[in-house]
């Protein structure tokens, strides 16, 4: 279940209310969320939709812990992440969410293996135990057999895959992409949001995406407009797809 | 240790600069070696110095003898333990760059006075049977190669002149690394023998053991009062007082090497400081994307500050290896110059703290700047 | 042997500092033989100004510690070599290294002075002084210990034998009496020897009745008194001296001199030029100021063009694109190579300049310290001259060279596709 109105009551996995977010930019001051709800319930896959500078990006930091809002409360699982401290923040994030940006995710000088490892290096599990969790994380995004590769031998899609393989490698309670698919072409593109697709359908993930490709978007269950600081429903309508589409 | 491989990844990343920047630190600690020894032969390696010993010499002036009664007069004043003299002879060995200490001594009370020059027991007797015998130190004899049985020629223009010639039977070893095995002794009776008459009975000076070393103010007063309005004053200061001071006519070697060691290490420091900053500024948005999967501010710094640290470790080993290499044979080169030219662990250690002191600083600021690198600002889209 | 070594290296030298002044010229001429326009570079250095500023900072730290240390020899050396005077002949004891060591009777100095080639005063007088050295405890006035300085018993006309020497305050010492005069150097550097005051010495009172300038030779790290009371103060055999020094008629009769004196039986001693007698004196202390500093200045520098090669790298990295966009526009290889090779030189020039700059205050500054050969303190002074200046910047131009010619090597020849696709 997806709501914008602040109506969704406890049983949702995140829930947002009154989010409001100013900043400045060049000595003037931007309101770029006002006063925005969202509930989303687990098992969910949500693509936020809008123009450029509407604060999607924004809204997905906020969400993801990297950023605090001016006003208004984020709930994730429970917690309430909008008054943390930075460390707990920082330990908050390494459990529950798993980001994948548009670039910029692998580091070059590890490999495929070493960088789905990374999350992993921050808990207390044995090396065999983590050998047994990105073994499997690689896996599910078919690149076992690519673990030894650094990022520069693999094609971009597959760069994009190996990202989505450490996002997913600590469990964490739900992805955030901000334009997964936006360097690729078409066919990495199509692979990549086939994988996501699964992690929902077959591994009950709850994933937050942002991204101006209304085809991208049209593989969300739920397609959220973000128009005047707050969130629109805007459903699977060809029209509406259409209307926010440029971006 | 888990982030190992992480660390190296990254150092690895551009071998040139790496390499380039280990070679500063290895070249930094090669110099704080090279000065450390020179440091250490100026000042005499001061530590050979003993608390125990008085140096009793003219008062008037350093070259103006004294008179062989006053080693008598000095051994009735209690609290000595043994009393000694030296002769300078300063003669020239085949060329006149050949330059070593060459002293005439008391055989009977040397090795009382300073037991820390050892010499096998047996070429000691031959020592003592041979007048025309001669003692040299382990580093002198090696730098000529002589061994025992040589006749050792050596000439002067004071003594009366002419051709001394002497059998060496002995070569002694310092029990410590930093005792003096240059010097060259032969017998006072010898000497004592051959000079003119007018010369006769003079010592240059007298080096005495005390029992109790916090009695040595007490008797080097009592010495000197001894002599005081005599026609041969005296001046007697502890060994140790006496190398302090004659260091010190050299000028000041010592701000001297400190300097250039200063400039050296700031000029490091800036050097690696410049590349670690550079080497984080290209990894911003790696930076960025740890942050992001939940590696704190502080393990970042951690990050940055491990790395700047290893290569000041490599580097300084490299350059205490280098050292070790090179110094030794220098030392042989410079021996006309400066012949206590010695590489000690204490000079290695103290260059490698100051290398790591280096590689600690030259990772804080850059490192702290990475610590506050905000993601969101890092990883925002062109 | 460390001679020996050193001369050894003096032709290989040569022609290596020839094919670095040819590379250097050729590189300076970039402006004018490459076609990368010279604003290229200097905006780039601009840009990139941190790192430009660490390079020249380790060129300036390496040129001015070179420079410091061969000022300081060359200074030391000045020092002794200004000491004498061409017309003026030393004579001492026959095999003697140093007057300290010699012995010469005053019957062998009446003796000598009969012979031809000396000049006499207006009273038909010879010029001669005969001289009694010792050293005498002082203390340093800026550690407050003892330094062994050299005082000079010289014969009441020393003045007009060595001509260089000026009473610069107060008067000369009257024969006979406890007076001495004191040099420049000497008053300054040790306690106790101003004018007026008196220090006591070998059971006497003396007093400092003038102060001499002697040209900044090793004269003027001395005290001069009467020979004849010198000698008997430090209880010396009478009419024993340690050297005589004469004014020859003119320079050119050193010779004729010379052949009187050796070949006469009843004299047993060496003569040499004055000039050439101190020159001697001065040889190990020099060498030894020369190598140590050269050693320095030798590793320092390897340290300074691993700082350049580093900055260099970084420039051709840092630059990639660029660069493979001049060459794709049709800049060849050689052009590239010659542009970042004078960038190098620009950025070393800069670091030699600030170097030298930075040193040249030390120009004058005194110091002292303990000749081994004469076994006295002696003062000097830090002589910077233009030629050693010039060697200065010339070693920055060096590092430079070396610290850019494989970045500049590398800027030119990496493959342009490549560059250009990684970016």
């Amino acid at each position: 279940m997806v709501k914008v109105d602040g109506s969704g009551g406890d049983s949702s996995l995140i829930q947002v209310r009154d989010l409001d977010k100013k900043y400045r930019r060049g000595g003037e001051e931007i309101h770029v969320l006002q006063g925005l709800n969202l509930d989303v319930s687990q098992g969910e896959f949500v693509a936020f939709m809008g123009p450029s500078g509407s604060g999607k990006t924004t809204l997905l930091n906020l969400l993801g812990g990297l950023d605090v809002p001016t006003r208004g409360s984020i709930t994730v699982a429970g917690d309430e992440i909008t008054h943390m401290s930075a460390s707990k923040l920082t330990d908050w994030r390494a459990r529950h969410v798993g980001f994948i940006f548009q670039m910029y995710n692998l580091i070059p000088v590890l490999t495929a293996y070493q960088n789905v490892e990374l999350p992993l290096l921050l808990t207390k599990l044995s090396k065999s135990e983590r050998r047994a969790h990105v073994e499997a994380a690689l896996s599910i995004v078919g690149l076992a057999d690519r673990m030894d590769h650094f990022p520069r031998q693999l094609s971009g899609g597959q760069e994009q895959r190996v990202t989505i393989a450490r996002a997913v490698v600590s469990d964490p309670t739900f992805l955030l992409c901000d334009e997964p698919t936006g360097d690729l072409d078409r066919k990495s593109a199509d692979e990549v949001m086939t994988l996501i697709e699964e992690l929902v359908a077959r591994h009950h993930k709850t994933v937050l995406m942002v991204t101006h490709d209304p085809l991208v978007a049209s593989r969300a269950q739920t397609i959220l407009h973000l128009e005047k600081g707050v969130l629109v429903e805007g459903g699977k309508s060809p029209q509406v797809v259409t209307a926010g589409g440029a971006s | 240790m888990r982030f190992t491989r992480i660390i190296w990844a990254n150092l690895l990343r551009k071998k040139v600069r790496l390499l380039l920047t280990i070679g500063s630190f290895a070249i930094a600690l090669l110099l704080f070696s090279f000065l450390g020894v020179v440091r250490g032969a100026f000042l005499l390696n001061s530590d050979i110095a003993s608390a125990s010993r008085l140096i009793v010499i003219n008062r008037t002036s350093i070259i103006n003898l004294i008179p062989l009664s006053h080693a008598d007069k000095i051994r009735r004043i209690p609290g000595v333990a043994t009393v000694t003299h030296y002769n300078w002879f300063g003669g020239i060995y085949q060329e006149e760059k050949n330059v070593f200490p060459q002293f005439v001594i008391d055989p009977e009370n040397q090795r009382q006075v300073y037991p820390e020059l050892v010499v096998p027991e047996d070429q000691w007797q031959a020592f003592l049977k041979d007048r025309q015998g001669a003692i040299s130190g382990a580093k002198t004899a090696e730098r000529f190669h002589w061994k025992i049985g040589d006749r050792i020629p050596i000439k002067t223009s004071l003594y009366g002149g002419g051709s001394w010639e002497f059998n060496l039977v002995g070569i002694y070893h310092g029990k410590r690394p930093q005792d003096d095995e240059t010097q060259f002794w032969f017998q006072w009776d010898n000497f004592e023998e051959r000079i003119p008459q007018p010369i006769k009975g003079q010592i240059g000076w007298i080096i005495l053991r005390v029992n109790n070393p916090d009695d040595a103010p007490r008797i080097a007063k009592a010495i000197d009062d001894e002599f005081a309005n005599s026609p041969n004053e005296t001046k007697t200061e502890t060994e140790s007082t006496w190398v302090a001071n004659w260091v010190k006519q050299f000028g000041n070697i010592q701000f001297l090497i400190v300097t250039i060691g200063s400039v050296v290490f700031f000029t490091l420091l800036l050097v690696t400081g410049n590349t670690m900053a550079i080497s984080v500024r290209e990894r911003t948005s790696e930076l960025a994307v740890f942050k992001a999967i939940g590696y704190s501010d502080l393990f970042i710094l951690f990050f940055v500050l491990a790395e700047s640290l290893a290569i000041a470790l490599i580097g300084g080993v490299c350059g205490m290896l280098l050292a070790k290499l090179i110094i030794p044979a220098m030392a042989k080169n410079l021996i006309n110059l400066l012949p206590n030219l010695r590489l000690t662990t204490a000079t290695l250690v103290y260059g490698l703290i100051t290398a790591i002191l280096v590689g600690i600083l030259s990772g804080l600021l850059p490192g702290l700047s990475a610590m506050r690198l905000r993601v969101v600002n890092a990883l925002r889209r062109v | 042997m460390a001679s020996d070594f050193y001369s050894l290296q003096i032709t290989w030298f040569k022609v290596v500092v020839f094919l670095f002044g040819l590379t250097i010229l050729i590189v300076l001429l970039a402006p004018v033989l490459g076609s990368v326009p010279v604003s290229y570079n200097f905006r780039s250095i601009r840009a990139r100004w941190t790192s430009t500023i660490v390079a020249i900072l380790g060129i300036a730290g390496t040129v001015g510690v070179f420079v410091a240390m061969l000022s300081l020899a060359r200074g030391f050396r000045a020092t002794l070599v200004a000491s004498g005077s061409p017309g003026n002949a030393l004579v001492m004891r026959a095999g003697s290294s140093s007057e300290m060591m010699g012995g010469i009777t005053l019957d062998s100095i009446r003796v000598i002075q009969d012979k031809p080639g000396i000049a006499r005063d207006a009273t038909g007088a010879p010029l001669l002084t005969q001289d009694v050295v010792g050293v005498i405890p002082v203390p340093l006035r800026t550690t407050g210990t003892d330094a062994n300085v050299q005082v000079r018993g010289v014969s009441p006309n020393v003045l007009q034998v060595r001509t260089f020497v000026k009473i610069a305050q107060g008067r000369m010492f009257n024969a006979g009496l406890t007076e001495l005069v004191v040099g420049r150097n000497a008053s300054k550097s040790y306690a106790g020897l101003d004018l007026g005051r008196v220090i006591n010495f070998a059971g006497g009172r003396w007093t400092v009745v003038g102060i001499f300038d002697a040209g900044g030779s090793s004269f003027d790290s001395e005290i001069w008194c009467d020979s004849k009371i010198l000698n008997q103060v430090l209880q010396r055999p009478p009419n024993i001296f340690q050297s005589a020094t004469v004014r020859l008629t003119s320079p050119s009769d050193f010779q004729t001199f010379k052949d009187a004196v050796v070949s006469d039986p009843q004299l047993n001693v060496d003569v040499s030029r004055e000039v050439d007698y101190y020159a001697k004196q001065s040889t190990t202390m020099t060498t030894l100021i020369t190598v140590l500093g050269g050693i320095v200045a030798t590793i320092m520098a390897f340290g300074a063009i691993f700082g350049a090669l580093n900055t260099m790298y970084s420039a051709v990295a840092e630059r990639g694109r660029e660069i493979a966009t001049m060459r794709a526009l049709g800049f060849s290889s050689w052009n590239v190579t010659l542009s970042f090779l004078f960038e190098a030189l620009m950025i070393s020039l800069l670091g030699g300049v600030i170097g030298c700059l930075a040193v040249l205050r030390l120009n004058g500054v005194t110091t002292n310290t303990m000749n081994f050969q004469t076994f006295s303190n002696v003062a000097f002074a830090f002589k910077i001259s233009v030629d050693l200046l010039s060697w200065g910047i010339f070693f920055a131009l060096v590092m430079g060279i070396l610290g850019g010619l494989l970045p500049a090597i590398r800027a030119a020849v990496s493959p342009i596709a490549v560059t250009l696709r990684e970016l």
